[in-house]
């Protein structure tokens, strides 16, 4: 077992939603801690509920039962105003779908955060750090899949996040863009020791975790810790 | 340094230029409304309030036969008053050699410059009079410009019946006759109406009043009781042969720009209301669907971090952007159109400084108010969407829920295509955007249907007025009544084809504690050149016995046909009478009673008289008829029928014309700006439905007219709704002309009605066709791809 403490645990959490008419059950029931510095990758099929879990831990979200703790906090009691501190100093987001402001560049969408973040990278250094420097000025609608993604990395460790949570950053991209995302994500989490959670539908992916946790319809059904974590430039699928 | 919040907050203005820019017109409209409205009337009201002081008007008048002079100071020991004058205020008559009839005139006394005690004149040209000259007046300034006239010119001059040569002194100013109108004229008149004044030794000796006045003015003490002081003076008069004191509020050229006070005081109000609502519905719709769309932005902003507020301050500054704009432009248009408006006015009303005053904090207010109405409509807009948590911000709305509409419910669902359900169906699912839409171009047309009126309402005056009531060519007055034998003198005349005569009395109405003054009216029997008439030119009968009063007249009173009132008459032998009220007439100005000539003059005693004579004249005969006329010492006016309609038309058709300008030009501004935007939006939602539609294979016409179709509806249901509520106004602020001068004739042509919904049908198809352009680019591919 590591010896660092839980960053963040999560106990019994359930999430049910309306969707116009229907209930839907996203979560069931779901006990998961995340450790400083850790990669973890969870997997599962689309709509497993992953991507609310996902959401609980970052604070979007708050489950309908169970507790959430961010070291000391409780995130299940605390009110919009915390959770909004919460995210603010803690935590960077990346989403499939990038969710960038179109309206901005580049370097504007990192500035969002660079600019309410307490002990920011620039902006210059945080695109570079995902190796897009030269395209700071282009606007997200100039810029591929592949680039918006790593924009969106740059924009969530550009506050040098205590988390970093991934929900299918490679799930818009093709194989040869989502590897070299992969390999950003990887670098972050080993260069800055962020602790990082990768949601996927893609099993390969797990390969480059410390621990792979599985999620079936609403229900942690396994976790696996690896020997040994596989370069993102190695995966294949 | 520039925020990235703030730079998107740029950006997305930018985009949705063609949308802000609507909105700003409207809130420039609604402020440039109050700034010109609000401005005009402050500036009268200032204009007026200085000039009053300075010049130390008058706060009550009464008029007498003759008192003696020893009689002011008892005036002045009436509790409440502060000073009293008295003048010697007679009619006159200029009988120019360059025109055609003798000018009205109207000359009063006036002691030396230095001893003026009330309604002081403000010298402009020229010097004081010298004591005791009976060749020289001053004149009134807005006469001596209409006639070219410098200090130094000389004028002929008939008073009390002897023509003399007087020389023009000076041109002043007077608060007297800020609007100067001649006695039962409808508008002023300063090329034929001359208001003038003469050394008091002068005028007293030629109307033989030396050491007594006929006219005393007083100024109250502050705090002092109008009513009481004007009691008292009624009293103190009476043997005097005093007509009744009356306050300020009755003065003439006062109680003239009383009344365009109030009227510009409701507009300036109602006005800026309609437009803010607007204004404030617009931003609720349109900022509702940017907020829709941002929906991922907005969760991805708090993701990020930023609070609520922080995020909700961002749409509010969007808002506020663009309220600043729309203040900004719309306070330079308010102050161009203040300018003009205050030119136009000072057409009539004769200030010695009256300009356009910015009224900056009535502006600041308004400004703050539209904001605070702009947020109020931004509020719903935006607080629902900011308070979603971020993750449920994150996900595509629930699909909107649809329900089956009137058309399946009606059985009409086979029989009609898709287009029109989903037309149907978005309009029901929206019900009170459909109907607040509605409503916004309803009230444009009704804005529309108010300057169509304004210009029929004074086409119908003019003519009732001028074909209808005045079917003479010449109205001839006289000095005092005379038999109606002298009528035989007129209508043997050279060129007078036929004569009638008309007695008018002045007298005062009164029943229990109300009273009006006014006149009544003797009509001949079988008259033809002057009926009684109603408002909308519709002879009214007339018994063989009793008084037909105004109507007005009759509520003021509190009478009813059947009842009896009591009448002073104020000319002659005076005395008091009591008058059976045969009936009632909605005439349109005024209030007169109105009697057979018969009965008049067995009410007053007398064998019949007339003091005015009309007259149907051959044109080919005209000068000879002038010239004798000139001759007839008994003659104090002259008036062409023509001529009076002439002048009407010159002078009011400027002020119509400019308010319908404005009026047009802001509503058009609401009808662009709500079908417009309303358009906009039903595409921004619409956009993957009709892409889809397009890829399914309809034609551009086929989903140009789902969505258009939808704007049509809400136009096609704003048009009978706009007629209605522009008659609803023309009702409300036709009744805030006051009653006791005008009865506006509600009156609205085919041809107004038509223009208000013309001008909304072109407006909003100019809307379509720009929101139509953008259809015609969608992008198919493009929009398919990306999500809702």
């Amino acid at each position: 077992m590591p010896v660092d403490p839980a960053v963040l645990e999560g106990r019994a959490l359930t999430k049910v939603y309306r969707m116009g008419d229907v209930d839907v059950h996203a979560l069931r029931g779901v006990d998961l801690s995340l450790y400083a510095g850790e990669l973890i990758v969870l997997l599962g099929a689309s709509g497993s509920g992953k991507s609310t879990l996902l959401n609980i831990l970052g604070g979007l979200d708050i489950p309908t039962t169970g507790t959430v703790v961010y070291r000391d906090h409780d995130l299940t009691s605390a009110t919009a105003r915390e959770l909004t501190r919460y995210r603010r100093e803690h935590v960077g987001f990346v989403f499939q779908f990038y969710n960038l402001i179109p309206s901005l560049t580049a370097r504007e969408n990192v500035a969002l955060v660079t600019e309410i973040a307490d002990d920011p990278l620039s902006p210059e250094e945080a695109l570079g750090l995902v190796g897009l420097g030269e395209r700071m000025d282009h606007f997200p609608a100039q810029l591929s899949g592949g680039e918006q993604q790593r924009i969106a990395i740059a924009r969530a460790v550009a506050k040098r996040p205590d988390l970093l949570l991934c929900d299918e950053p490679t799930g818009a991209l093709d194989y040869q863009t989502g590897i070299v995302v992969l390999e950003v994500i990887e670098a972050v989490n080993r260069e800055l020791g962020t602790t990082t959670a990768v949601i996927t539908h893609n099993a390969p992916v797990a390969a480059m975790a410390d621990r792979v946790v599985t999620l079936h319809d609403g229900r942690l059904t396994g976790e696996v810790r690896n020997e040994r974590r596989v370069a993102a430039k190695e995966l294949r699928w | 340094m520039v925020r990235a919040l703030d730079r998107k907050l740029f950006r997305d203005l930018w985009r949705l230029k063609g949308q802000m820019l609507t909105i700003a017109l409207v809130v420039a409209a609604g402020i440039a409304a109050f700034v010109t409205l609000r401005g005009t009337y402050t500036s009268i009201q200032e204009a007026r309030a200085t000039y009053y002081e300075r010049q130390r008007f008058a706060d009550v008048f009464a008029r007498v036969e003759r008192a003696p002079r020893s009689l002011l100071s008892r005036v002045e020991r009436i509790p409440g008053v502060s000073r009293a004058d008295g003048r010697v205020v007679e009619p006159a008559m200029v009988p120019l050699a360059d025109v055609s009839e003798p000018l009205r005139a109207q000359i009063s006394s006036a002691g030396p410059e230095e001893l003026q005690v009330l309604s002081r004149l403000h010298l402009r040209d020229g010097r004081w009079l010298e004591p005791g000259r009976s060749d020289e007046v001053l004149v009134l300034e807005s006469f001596a410009t209409a006639r070219k006239l410098r200090p130094g010119d000389r004028l002929p001059l008939v008073l009390n019946g002897k023509k003399r040569d007087v020389r023009v002194a000076g041109v002043a100013m007077s608060p007297e006759y800020v609007f100067a109108i001649a006695a039962g004229d409808i508008s002023p008149d300063p090329e034929r109406f001359a208001v003038m004044w003469m050394s008091e030794e002068a005028l007293s000796a030629t109307f033989r009043m030396e050491g007594a006045f006929n006219m005393v003015s007083v100024q109250l003490q502050p705090g002092a009781s109008e009513p009481a002081v004007i009691d008292a003076l009624d009293r103190l008069l009476e043997p005097y042969g005093g007509t009744g004191a009356y306050g300020i509020g009755w003065q003439p050229s006062n109680r003239a720009i009383d009344g365009e006070l109030a009227q510009l005081q409701s507009f300036s109000t109602v006005l800026p209301v309609i437009f803010l609502l607007v204004a404030s519905l617009l931003v609720n719709v349109v900022l509702s669907r940017l907020v829709h769309l941002q929906r991922p932005e907005i969760a991805t902003l708090k993701a990020l971090g930023y609070s609520d507020l922080e995020v909700g301050l961002h749409f509010f500054q969007l808002v506020i952007v663009i309220l600043m704009l729309g203040a900004g432009v719309g306070v330079a248009v308010g102050g161009y159109f203040g300018d003009v408006m205050v030119d136009l006015y000072a057409v009539y009303f004769k200030f010695p400084n009256l300009e356009f005053r910015f009224d900056g904090a009535s502006a600041s207010a308004a400004v703050v108010v539209s904001v605070l109405a702009a947020l109020v409509g931004a509020f719903s807009a935006v607080s629902s969407v900011v308070r979603l948590p971020p993750a449920e911000a994150m996900r595509p709305p629930a699909p909107a829920r649809y329900r089956r509409s009137i058309v399946d419910l009606l059985g009409l669902g086979r029989a009609v295509g898709p287009s029109l359900h989903m037309i149907v169906r978005e309009l029901q699912r929206r019900p009170l955007r459909t109907v607040f839409s509605s409503l916004a171009i309803a009230v444009s047309i009704g804005l529309m249907v108010i300057g169509g009126w304004y210009y029929d309402s004074i086409r119908d005056l003019v003519h009732t007025q001028f074909h209808e009531v005045m079917r003479e060519d010449v109205a001839v007055a006289f000095i005092e009544a005379r038999p109606a034998r002298a009528l035989s003198d007129l209508g043997h005349a050279p060129g007078v084809l036929a004569a009638e005569g008309i007695r008018v009395v002045p007298v005062r109405f009164r029943s229990g504690h109300a009273h009006r003054d006014g006149a009544i009216f003797g009509y001949p029997e079988r008259g033809q050149l002057r009926q009684l008439r109603d408002r909308y030119a519709r002879l009214a009968p007339l018994p063989p016995d009793g008084v037909v009063l105004t109507e007005v007249l009759a509520q003021i009173l509190g009478v009813r046909p059947g009842d009896s009132i009591e009448v002073e008459i104020h000319e002659g032998q005076r005395g008091k009478r009591r008058l059976i009220v045969a009936g009632t007439v909605d005439d349109a100005m005024g209030l007169q009673g109105h009697m057979t000539a018969e009965a008049l003059a067995s009410f007053m005693n007398e064998t019949p008289k007339v003091n005015l004579a009309l007259l149907r004249i051959d044109p080919a005969s005209s000068e000879t008829l002038d010239a004798r006329l000139k001759d007839m010492p008994y003659v104090a006016s002259v008036t062409r029928r023509a001529d009076l309609l002439a002048r009407f038309e010159s002078q009011s058709a400027n002020m119509i014309t400019t308010m319908a300008a404005i009026i047009l030009l802001f509503a058009a501004t609401i009808t662009v700006g709500v079908v417009y935007n309303n358009a906009r939006v039903a595409l921004s939602i619409r956009a993957r439905d009709l892409a889809s539609l397009r890829v399914l294979g309809f034609t551009r016409g086929e989903i140009s007219a789902i969505l258009l179709g939808e704007m049509g509806l809400q136009v096609l249901f704003a048009l009978p709704l706009g007629l209605v509520f522009g008659r609803w106004l023309v009702v409300g602020i036709a009744s805030t002309v006051d009653p006791e001068q005008w009865r506006m004739p509600i009156v609205i042509t085919d041809r107004s009605y038509a223009i208000a919904l013309s001008v909304a049908l072109i407006a909003s198809v100019l809307s379509a066709l720009l929101v139509r352009r953008r259809l015609d680019k969608l992008d198919l591919i493009g929009v398919l791809k990306t999500r809702e």
